[in-house]
């Protein structure tokens, strides 16, 4: 997702020479090109998250369209002050772009994890929040979050993510993509959790359930749309992010149903409310929070074979 | 250009008086914290800054960052004074329900404030950005931050401090209002800052001090810089907090308290000498 991104963010830097990349002393063979290309539109700025987003507040608010790189926590919690304060109180042209969602960068322990920034990045006003679920997915997404200004957050994962679509596609921020229809329930997953969603649709198919799966890449603006046709077409919604249960999509889409005339029932798998003290990698980890394919899968299984 | 030192003078002190007249209305504090920064902001507005109250988004203009936020008072005060909104409109509304002017410092709707601060250690940051731009793009906007002495205990500052003369910024100015006091005691019992302006040199940094007070050598620092080399200017401006009322000079408590009924009736008087 990570190259994705680049390669889309040079071309933009080509046409518009008051694009800027900052980065927090991260991009080691991720920006290289970019900053051989574009010497006067790159800045690494250093470990100094604080001072970084203010420069880029500085920045923007004198017609610079500035995107910020870094891993997720340090970009999303150092600077959180500066984030609302400056950037969303002021709806300025800053897009935050972090690397690493969920357990990413696996063993290389918590600090480096991303489960809670979905949940702050949304509660702040102006801030539209989108979790690429595919290397396509990302490259759209930071040619619409470029097109369409203001503040922005781009939750991406790192690298070798596989492509689930086709370069042709339709992609609009707050328009949620159906990669598959299914009459029985919904999987709704962002991020780095679409290619799971996929994988459980597969197993439940097995099992002789028909799963629709849906990419809600952005969690803000939230696509209320495409979530109640959900509720309406199968009424057995289950969420899936890389990210913990309080605050994410799951609690989004919670929120959306409190608005939801019908029936429906939701059901949210993501990470545990609780710090992990040990090693894992990201597929470990998944599993200690029971987020794996095969954990969803044997769990929405009991679920709806308990409620026929 | 060197300064009319007289009309400055009197352009402080119809600040202070609007100042004055804003808080004691409103029955409102940071009182002390404002009246520090009278002659800086007279300096800056009258004499150096590049502004244009009939445009206040003049492409060209210098900008000014109030980082101390809560001196607002202060700022809303020489903004009026200098033409970009009444005086009465200020006294009228400042703090009022649905007012733009709000206890901290609000560019949403107020003519010539450049950004909303209120969180310390955010301001030289967004001047840095700023001033980066500017150079940038080769134009001659410059940058003016004013600082507390408190808000130095922020980590962002040193950040801010670090990264000024390593991008050349010769076109930013950070001020200090070193008033010596903080929110909640002396600096020096708080969080001691000395040797000060050594600390600034050492982070390569063109450092002045003056008397925070006195125009003409506010004036003369600020004329004194090369705003189109490669090294930004501090000025620390040693100041007496809640300067004009002479009982709340120098006390903690200016901080806080809105100005009783014989503290405004000291400064009305002292400013129409």
């Amino acid at each position: 997702m990570r190259n994705a991104f680049i390669k889309k963010l040079e071309e933009l830097a080509e046409q518009d020479k008051n694009l800027m990349l900052l980065t927090g002393d991260l991009g080691y063979m991720v920006l290289d090109d970019f900053k051989r290309k574009f010497p006067r539109q790159f800045l690494n700025a250093g470990v100094s998250e604080a001072n970084t987003m203010g420069m880029a507040a500085g920045l923007a608010k004198d017609g610079k369209k500035v995107f910020v790189y870094s891993i997720i926590p340090f970009l999303t919690m150092r600077p959180y002050e500066q984030i609302r304060n400056d950037i969303c109180y002021h709806n300025l042209n800053v897009t935050l772009v972090g690397v690493g969602a969920g357990y990413s960068y696996g063993n290389q322990g918590t600090t480096h994890h991303a489960v809670e920034d979905i949940g702050i990045m949304r509660i702040q006003p102006n801030m539209k929040v989108i979790c690429p679920g595919d290397p396509v997915e990302a490259e759209k997404a930071t040619e619409e979050l470029y097109r369409l200004g203001g503040p922005g957050y781009l939750r991406l994962g790192k690298a070798g993510e596989k492509r689930l679509h086709q370069g042709n596609l339709d992609f609009r921020v707050g328009k949620a993509i159906t990669l598959r229809e299914g009459s029985d329930l919904t999987l709704i997953a962002t991020g780095n959790m679409l290619e799971t969603a996929l994988d459980v649709a597969g197993r439940l198919q097995k099992e002789k359930l028909s799963s629709q799966v849906i990419s809600m890449h952005t969690i803000k603006p939230l696509d209320l749309t495409t979530i109640y046709d959900a509720a309406r077409n199968t009424g057995r919604l289950y969420t899936l992010e890389e990210h913990s249960k309080i605050g994410g999509l799951g609690s989004a889409v919670a929120e959306a149903l409190t608005e939801y005339e019908g029936r429906a029932k939701l059901k949210i798998f993501g990470t545990q409310d609780k710090f992990f003290h040990i090693s894992g990698t990201q597929q470990h980890l998944r599993e200690l929070n029971g987020i794996s394919a095969e954990q969803i899968s044997e769990s929405i299984k009991k679920d709806m074979a308990y409620s026929k | 250009m060197s300064a009319d030192i007289k009309l400055l003078e009197q352009k402080a002190r119809e600040i202070r008086e609007t100042l004055g007249e804003t808080v004691y209305k409103a029955k409102i504090g940071h009182v002390g914290s404002a009246l520090s920064t009278v002659e800086i902001l007279t300096a800056l507005y009258f004499h150096t800054m590049n502004v244009s109250p009939s445009e206040p988004k003049l492409p060209e203009r210098d900008k000014f960052i109030l980082s101390k936020g809560h001196a607002c008072s202060a700022l809303y005060s020489a903004l009026a004074v200098r033409g970009f909104f009444d005086k009465k409109y200020l006294i009228d509304n400042y703090v009022k329900n649905g007012s733009p002017l709000t206890g901290h410092i609000n560019s949403f709707g107020v003519p010539g404030v450049e950004f909303s601060t209120g969180s310390l250690g955010h301001g030289l940051p967004i001047g840095i950005g700023l001033a980066y731009a500017a150079k940038l793009d080769g134009r001659k906007n410059r940058s003016f931050v004013l600082l507390s002495d408190g808000e130095c205990n922020e980590g962002s500052n040193w950040e801010a401090f670090l990264s000024a003369p390593h991008y050349k910024l010769g076109n930013l100015v950070a001020i200090i209002d070193h008033n010596k006091i903080q929110s909640y005691g002396r600096v020096e019992e708080v969080m001691p800052l000395n040797p000060f302006a050594k600390k600034l040199e050492a982070f390569n940094w063109e450092v002045k001090g003056v008397d925070g007070h006195s125009i003409k050598e506010l004036t003369e620092a600020l004329d004194s810089f090369s705003y189109y080399g490669s090294q930004p200017h501090c000025i620390i401006a040693h100041t007496v907090k809640g300067k004009g009322v002479p009982t709340i000079e120098n006390t903690v408590a200016s901080h806080y308290w809105p100005l009783k009924d014989e503290e405004y009736r000291a400064l009305m008087e002292s400013c129409r000498k």
